[in-house]
């Protein structure tokens, strides 16, 4: 599993970079980077996002 | 771009840039940063605030005054409707602003006292010696740098880094966020001295809709739900607010979009370290009940910049030190309001739409003269005090007061 990261959706508001327990999101300047090494596919991110512009995928 | 400075401050919003404007003030070498190449753009902010307390920071200048308010409405579920206004007409107590203009003006009023003002440049890392913070990395425009400097401030809102490099987790639990879509609606015929709030668990679940006035027939329309209330299969912000502006403004035009996260975790355990304060959204300072950051964030920014003068003159930036200079002083002042309204919003979310009307209705008929939130929650907690016990703490001084008069 992975985190895909829609960024035709995405409002770049970083709501997901401060929810991730492992810091493996970051809010560039439009568009948020996963750091496939870190990222555990919780879906902590896809949880909160306000738009629901994060999805796990296999 | 110079190899060192004294203090390094990252993220050009309002705690950002008072902490610089501050340490810039006190002769410190200051250099501020902002991963944006615009600041105050894309706003994150409904963009209320109290006019008394901004006047703490800075004179008011209109070019950033959108509207003058003097009361709110708050609405339960069922419609009922509760009002605050200042009994004094013409005593507007707060404002709308325009962020954009604002924070670009708080920027250069940093710039103004010295500090360096860089846009466009992000924070990419941390340089750490011996268990210090000493300075850290940056990109600007594809090229990186290293830049050393003696405090580095981290104000870099709720996507922090900065404390997380450092070994701070400021990580947000679902049930630690509220996650937030606004539209600014023009073409509403709305009330521009009011500010409306909108409760319910239909409406905004263990959040609210907020409506507040920004001149010439537009609003701000926003909606925070509480993470652990959303999901995958649940509705989502902006599902919610879609249906509240269909209801209430069919006519409006939706002019702009606004995404955000407001962290309402209450005090975290840390915000410093070895060279190190984290300030503002960054070390999770807005307020639990309304969500608002800009205030607080300022105040924080104001003692970080203080403690950076007193920590780098003292020729001491261990953590022992700011957390003496600046943690410190927060908790056991402002941070306190905040531990007291977290409990408030823990109250309130767990809250059922029947519970959230009764305590409508047992208000109803109040004359709230003022715009103070304690007021309306002592006025429920008297009314209601079985369903809002957890509040009793709250009030506990009042009420040795008020038993004290009548001795």
């Amino acid at each position: 599993m992975k985190v895909n990261v829609n960024r035709y959706k995405c409002g770049y508001c970083g709501a997901c970079v401060g929810v991730c327990p492992g810091g493996a999101l970051e809010l560039i300047e439009t568009w948020v980077e996963v750091d496939e090494n870190t990222c555990t596919a919780c879906g902590m991110c896809g949880r909160i996002c306000p738009v629901g512009a994060i999805e796990l995928v296999k | 771009m110079k190899e060192r400075y004294d203090v390094i401050v990252v993220g050009a919003g309002p705690a950002g840039s008072i902490a610089a404007k501050t340490a810039a003030e006190k002769g410190l070498d200051v250099l501020l940063i902002e991963k944006r190449q615009e600041i105050g753009a894309p706003v994150r902010c409904a963009e209320g605030v109290s006019k008394e307390f901004l006047r703490k920071h800075v004179e008011i200048d209109k070019r950033w005054v959108c509207a003058d308010v003097n009361g709110s409405r708050v609405y339960a579920p069922d419609g009922t409707k509760v009002e605050m206004a200042e009994k004094l007409s013409g005593k507007e107590v707060g404002f709308v602003l325009e962020r954009k203009i604002f924070d670009r003006a708080l920027a250069e009023l940093a710039a103004k006292a010295g500090a360096e003002v860089r846009v466009r440049t992000r924070a990419t890392g941390l340089v750490l010696e011996d268990g210090f913070v000493k300075g850290i990395r940056l990109m600007h425009l594809g090229k990186e740098y290293e830049v050393r400097a003696d405090i580095i401030i981290g104000a870099d809102g709720v996507e922090s880094k900065v404390g997380r490099w450092a070994g701070i987790d400021t990580s947000l639990k679902p049930a630690d966020i509220e996650t937030c879509v606004q539209y600014l609606v023009a073409g509403v015929d709305i009330d521009q001295e009011c500010c409306e709030f909108y409760l319910g668990n239909e409406i905004a679940p263990g959040g609210y809709v907020w409506v507040f006035p920004k001149g010439e027939g537009k609003a701000n329309v926003g909606i925070g739900i509480l993470g652990s209330k959303g999901g995958k299969f649940k509705p989502r912000p902006v599902d919610y607010l879609n249906k509240f502006v269909e209801k209430h403004f069919p006519e409006g035009k939706i002019v702009e979009m606004v995404f955000g996260g407001v962290p309402v975790s209450g005090n975290i355990e840390k915000f410093t370290a070895n060279g190190l304060m984290l300030i503002g959204d960054a070390a999770r300072q807005a307020d639990p009940i309304t969500g608002g950051g800009i205030l607080n964030g300022m105040d924080a920014g104001k003692m970080a910049g203080e403690a950076a003068y007193k920590a780098i003159s003292a020729g001491d930036v261990s953590e022992e030190k700011l957390e003496e200079l600046y943690e410190k002083r927060w908790k056991t002042g402002i941070g306190k309001k905040i531990d007291t309204n977290l409990i408030v919003k823990n109250c309130f979310v767990s809250l059922s739409d029947e519970d959230l009307n009764s305590l409508a209705h047992s208000v109803e008929d109040v004359k709230f003269e003022s715009m103070r939130l304690l007021d309306l929650l002592y006025a429920l907690f008297k009314a209601n005090r079985k369903l809002l016990w957890e509040l009793h703490v709250l009030f506990k001084d009042i009420a040795v007061e008020a038993a004290k008069n009548r001795l």
